[in-house]
């Protein structure tokens, strides 16, 4: 009984099978953290453009506005994750009919990288020459137009930038939404390498993850290259 | 041509006290003419830019290009029109993820120009500027003086009849801000536009405006052709165009300041001939005199020591004005006031300054 507890069974899964778990897991998170980008770059692009172009500096200044959007952003981003993702349980059922898996993780994943990356956008236009906004004007743009070919064109390598920022967060989300039984990653960690002492899943899961973050932050900074001039 | 009338400007603060920023502000540029807008910071030389550049609205007032007020439009119609006006800006602004020639298709792209007739456009506008060999350059490969060609290249795009320039030469140096202008007077001439000149540089002004505005505290305080105002001794423009820098006449008997008059009938050799003709040896205490136009202009203080006696000073002027020169005596020892004055303009009229 006693030599039972002295010496723990080991719990590890064999090297050889290791990628049986770890590849689908890395699936899910690749697809996971997919969907939620694509849906953090359009709403958080719109939202960081209301942001600047309701503030003085803006094409269409809106003090009001610009308060209560900026407010929205700010609750968005005060909450950690893990509360974030515990609170809008209600909402996230509402939406998607079920509180485990993908689905359910994209749902807060979503809510908390919108503002943040409103807040890029914003401050990446912000960084934008003054004359910016008015070169777009004087130059017989259409509102639509200057946002698009004058402001977002100008600070697309910031974007770029932002965005590759963006996707590390959210696979560093998607690693917490992992313990809610999102699947990917984080719940493989979780569940073998935590839970159950599974030391060569902990391992595998940690070069994984630290390969791919290193990959994301390449790709992203050969893209500002390219992209700047 | 442009004509701006009346425009006032201000703007209502937090605490709901209006502060008026332009007073009464008129103007008008005819075609193929560059005005200079000159003034101190914080005189509203801005404020006038972005009226005249329609970015901000005038609280009264109008603004008229070929008669057509422009300064009441809003949204699409403004969209459409503003095209009559052309800005530079004093950083040339260009979008440094577009090559000079994306650079300048901006406003036709915009408008909706078709490609073929973009390329053709582009291509006239950058030999216009001299830049046919940069077409591809990214702004961060040019110098400043290309960017601001490329700046205002992009501000003729659309064919404006007025082109505003909103210290579009400072920051560059001085052959730099001498080609620019230059290229400005080639431009006004070959699309018969009428040019406006923001600056706070003098030099800008003597080389290349046809008449200047000076505006402080929101309103123009003074206003006229170059040649007027340099040849006005009375003039503050007239005096910061061409300053006069002297040192002080010691023990000489008569001080005479003289500025050349409009006309530009001067004789070069009219120290000379004063001087002989007064019996006077002529020192010479301080001069400035400059080409502005196709004439010289200028102003000097010279000190006159009579052979015999002293000529008085009604006789003295008129010898002066003979020579086309404006003249005024100058008293240092005249009591306590120093500025003491017999001021004769060379068309014969007499005042005191």
């Amino acid at each position: 009984m006693s030599q039972a507890v002295n010496q723990p069974v080991s719990n590890d899964t064999p090297w050889s099978e290791v990628h049986t778990l770890l590849l689908p897991a890395y699936g899910e998170t690749v697809l996971m953290v997919s969907i939620v980008m694509v849906l953090v770059v359009l709403l958080g692009t719109v939202t960081g453009v209301l942001l600047f172009n309701t503030s003085n500096r803006g094409l269409f200044p809106h003090g009001r506005f610009n308060q209560t959007l900026s407010w929205f952003v700010n609750m968005g981003r005060s909450l950690p994750f893990l509360v974030l993702m515990a609170a809008i349980i209600p909402f996230t059922k509402y939406i998607t009919g079920t509180t485990i898996g993908i689905k359910a993780a994209v749902v807060p994943m979503v809510i908390a990288g919108v503002p943040f990356f409103a807040r890029l956008v914003e401050n990446a236009l912000r960084d934008l020459p003054r004359e910016t906004g008015a070169v777009g004007l004087v130059s017989c743009g259409s509102i639509p137009q200057i946002i698009w070919h004058v402001q977002l064109g100008e600070a697309l390598p910031s974007l770029i930038s932002g965005i590759t920022l963006n996707t590390i967060s959210m696979i560093e989300y998607s690693a917490i939404a992992g313990t809610i039984g999102a699947g990917g990653i984080g719940y493989l960690a979780v569940v073998y390498g935590y839970q159950r002492f599974d030391h060569n899943i902990m391992i595998s899961t940690i070069v994984a993850l630290v390969l791919t973050i290193q990959l994301v932050q390449w790709i992203g900074d050969r893209l500002v290259r390219v992209t700047s001039h | 041509m442009i004509e701006i009338r009346h425009l006032f400007k201000s703007y209502p603060q937090r605490d709901g006290v209006v502060v008026p920023v332009l007073r009464d502000i008129n103007l008008t540029v005819a075609d193929k003419s560059i005005t200079a807008i000159v003034g101190p910071s914080g005189a509203g030389k801005s404020t006038l830019s972005k009226c005249i550049s329609l970015l901000e609205h005038p609280t009264e007032g109008s603004i008229l290009v070929n008669g057509q007020d422009l300064s009441r439009l809003s949204g699409e119609a403004l969209r459409r029109q503003r095209r009559a006006i052309g800005t530079i800006f004093q950083s040339s602004a260009l979008l440094h993820r577009r090559t000079a020639a994306q650079n300048i298709a901006l406003p036709l792209e915009f408008l909706g120009v078709v490609e073929s007739d973009i390329r053709r456009r582009v291509q006239e506008l950058l030999a216009a500027v001299e830049l046919s060999d940069k077409a591809d350059c990214y702004p961060a490969q040019l110098s400043g003086g290309q960017q601001q060609r490329v700046g205002i290249a992009r501000a003729l795009a659309l064919h404006p009849k007025v082109l505003l320039s909103d210290e579009a030469t400072s920051g560059l140096d001085p052959q730099v801000t001498e080609s620019i202008l230059r290229l400005l007077r080639r431009l006004r001439d070959e699309f018969d536009l009428s040019i406006i000149l923001i600056t706070h540089e003098m030099d800008v002004v003597r080389s290349v405006a046809d008449s200047v505005a000076a505006i402080s505290g929101g309103r123009i305080v003074e206003q006229g052709r170059i040649q007027d105002l340099v040849a006005n001794p009375l003039s503050p423009i007239g005096r910061q165009l061409v300053p006069l820098r002297v040192i002080e006449g010691g023990n000489a008997q008569t001080v005479v300041e003289v500025t050349y008059g409009a006309d530009g009938v001067v004789p070069g050799d009219w120290l000379s001939g004063v001087g002989e003709q007064l019996n006077a040896r002529v020192h010479l205490l301080g001069a400035n005199v400059e080409a502005i136009g196709d004439h010289l202009h200028g102003r000097a203080r010279i000190s006159l020591e009579f052979r015999d006696g002293s000529v008085d000073d009604a006789a003295l002027l008129a010898v002066f004005r003979a020579f086309g020169l404006a003249a005024a005596v100058h008293r240092p020892d005249a009591s306590a006031n120093d500025d003491h004055q017999t001021c004769i303009e060379p068309d014969g009229t007499r005042r005191r300054a």
